[in-house]
């Protein structure tokens, strides 16, 4: 049981990051319209800064701050230079430039830190657990995780429902040409979203590092498991990617956890452990295909709010 | 139309008339590496032309080609370790799986479009690309070995490097004449109908869905034909060949060779391979040139080649 509460908290955890990466991309998707493959690529390089900044200056806050900010600069030029001029282009060449973006950001990455992952260790006095709940221990840093996290959620909020800027990208999101039109300037708008959404990507990142290692291509499978929390969100929603986000992370976690064990009550040691991992990988890919079924269009889609 | 001189007929006979001149360049100089190149060339060409199928004529834009890539190398694998290596009974539960695959996908996937489309496909081929890292019994994430190349009696023999390829150029020409075939059949006008205007088609009683599922399917198992002949090729399967990134080239060979045209993708799969062995000789981190030319290419050379080849003419 205690177990099961600790592998909650890490669904939770993961759940929280993929609502950083998700909501960035929701926002980019739904106000440029633009499929930005390359979201990831911004996740991995907020890490890596972190993970350097923080080397540097030898103060973990530091490095973020500053990781935070360089993810910024890099975001907005990479609006300037290439997403700008894919604004109005169909999807597939979106996918396709994105693509290219992905392969030589990983390359790029190569070359500047090299072939081997780096590690972001955290301050000493994160590494303590804390007692949850009775007898439940639980460390501080995943706490932080999931504080922060909410509380940038909850930023995220105001900033969208409740200033003039959120004002201009929800009526951005419902109608572009109107926007322009009543003379806001859309194309500073653009990059002021797409700067945002690199900073919560970025973000991500960066409170990642820690428990896992920095390495290439870390982006991408993360970013496509962000991708099934949108599809069961329902793209453009805020909201949606918050609820998906959480049940794809304990979906995902506590599956992994569990799967295997209960598969050995029905099937032989032998066959519950081969087929544990490969079943627990496919599940929220499952309850994605489920959803689809029956509402095509996601939980909380932006057409039908 | 059908008389027009078209430049890219002329290019794609002579670089096909040229591959088949291949082993006979690798009998005179006793270096097999360009024949070798040119089978894997002619093997995602394949797949590529039959993502064309539904990317360049019905507008179903699939990130997840590659998986079927991985189940008819799967499936040729998979026998092959567990004693069956019969190419008469690989070959076709190698379609068949492909078939089901995309069946279960493209009936999920198509009751979306554009965007969703995307993200469903890639999602769904990660899915497969995670299952083939938990197969232990397989290689797990290292992939596995193939001793025995698919057997076809006293008929074929597959090890034999010259008649392996002629067998790949046959089957790309084979599935290059039925996509031409199917395009340009009743069937095919109704995809492509779909593709420019799905209201209109179904206003006019054409049940699109059904068609474009049909369509779905008949790519995915074009593609794993062209998964079995790689995993032949490379006497080696492994997650890779599903990785989301196979899936993007793929999609770069269509549309670099010319999407909407039959045999554009064939030259793009050239064009992609040819690059990325040549920057690949040039500089360790080639991927740091070729990602930008993705952009390039998105960005001013959208016809692809084929385009190309078009503005020449004009």
């Amino acid at each position: 049981m205690l177990y099961f509460i600790e592998q909650c908290l890490n669904g939770v955890q993961l759940g929280m990051l993929l609502f950083l990466l998700a909501a960035g991309l929701t926002l980019i998707f739904g106000i440029m319209d633009l499929v930005n493959l390359a979201h990831g690529s911004l996740y991995m390089i907020g890490a890596y800064f972190a993970a350097t900044f923080a080397a540097l200056t030898g103060s973990f806050v530091a490095g973020a701050v500053m990781a935070l900010l360089a993810t910024l600069v890099v975001g907005i030029a990479v609006e300037v230079i290439a997403m700008r001029r894919l604004y109005g282009r169909d999807h597939l060449d979106h996918v396709l430039g994105t693509f290219g973006l992905i392969l030589f950001f990983n390359e790029l990455v190569r070359l500047i830190w090299g072939p081997a992952g780096m590690t972001l260790p955290l301050p000493s006095q994160m590494l303590t657990a804390v007692e949850v709940l009775p007898g439940v221990y639980y460390p501080l840093y995943r706490l932080v995780i999931i504080l922060s996290t909410l509380i940038v959620a909850l930023l995220l909020y105001l900033l969208v429902m409740r200033t003039r800027i959120g004002m201009l990208i929800r009526a951005g999101a419902s109608n572009r040409e109107m926007v322009a039109a009543l003379g806001i300037n859309i194309k500073l708008l653009f990059t002021l979203v797409f700067g945002l959404g690199a900073v919560l990507a970025g973000f991500a990142g960066m409170m990642q590092a820690p428990i896992l290692t920095v390495q290439i291509g870390m982006g991408e499978n993360i970013l496509i498991v962000a991708f099934v929390v949108i599809i069961i969100g329902g793209i453009g929603s805020i909201r949606g990617a918050f609820v998906a986000a959480i049940i794809v992370g304990l979906i995902d976690t506590v599956g992994r956890a569990f799967l295997p064990d209960l598969l050995r009550m029905f099937l032989s040691n032998n066959a519950a452990s081969s087929a544990g991992p490969a079943l627990s990988s496919m599940l929220i890919y499952m309850l994605m295909a489920a959803i689809l079924v029956v509402r095509p269009e996601g939980l909380f889609s932006a057409s039908s709010r | 139309m059908k008389a027009q001189f078209r430049p890219r007929d002329v290019v794609v006979a002579v670089v096909l008339a040229g591959m088949a001149l291949l082993p006979l360049h690798a009998a005179l100089t006793g270096n097999s590496f360009l024949m070798s190149l040119c089978t894997r060339i002619i093997i995602l060409a394949m797949a590529a032309v039959s993502l064309n199928l539904i990317m360049g004529f019905g507008g179903m834009v699939s990130f997840g080609h590659a998986a079927y890539l991985g189940i008819g190398g799967y499936v040729v694998g998979i026998l092959a370790k567990e004693g069956v290596d019969s190419g008469f009974l690989q070959w076709p539960l190698a379609l068949a799986a492909s078939a089901l695959f995309a069946l279960a996908v493209g009936s999920l996937s198509l009751r979306t479009r554009g965007v969703y489309f995307i993200m469903i496909t890639l999602a769904f081929t990660q899915m497969l690309y995670y299952v083939a890292i938990g197969l232990d019994r397989y290689g797990g994430d290292d992939g596995m070995t193939i001793y025995r190349r698919s057997q076809f009696g006293g008929l074929l023999d597959l090890s034999n490097r010259t008649a392996f390829f002629y067998l790949c150029l046959a089957l790309l020409l084979l599935t290059t004449c039925l996509i031409w075939r199917i395009v340009n059949s009743r069937f095919g006008m109704v995809i492509r109908g779909a593709r420019s205007n799905e209201r209109r088609m179904r206003a006019i009683g054409f049940p699109t869905y059904r068609y474009k599922l049909v369509c779905f399917v008949i790519a995915g198992t074009l593609c794993g034909l062209a998964g079995v002949l790689l995993a032949n090729h490379t006497d080696f399967i492994n997650p890779a060949m599903m990785h989301w990134t196979r899936s993007g080239d793929l999609i770069v060979m269509a549309v670099l060779g010319g999407m909407g045209t039959v045999l554009g993708p064939v030259l793009g799969a050239l064009a992609l391979l040819v690059l990325e062995e040549v920057l690949s000789g040039v500089t360790e981190y080639w991927q740091i040139i070729i990602g930008p030319i993705f952009l390039l290419v998105v960005l001013f050379a959208r016809g692809g080649i084929d385009g190309l080849l078009g503005r020449i003419r004009a």
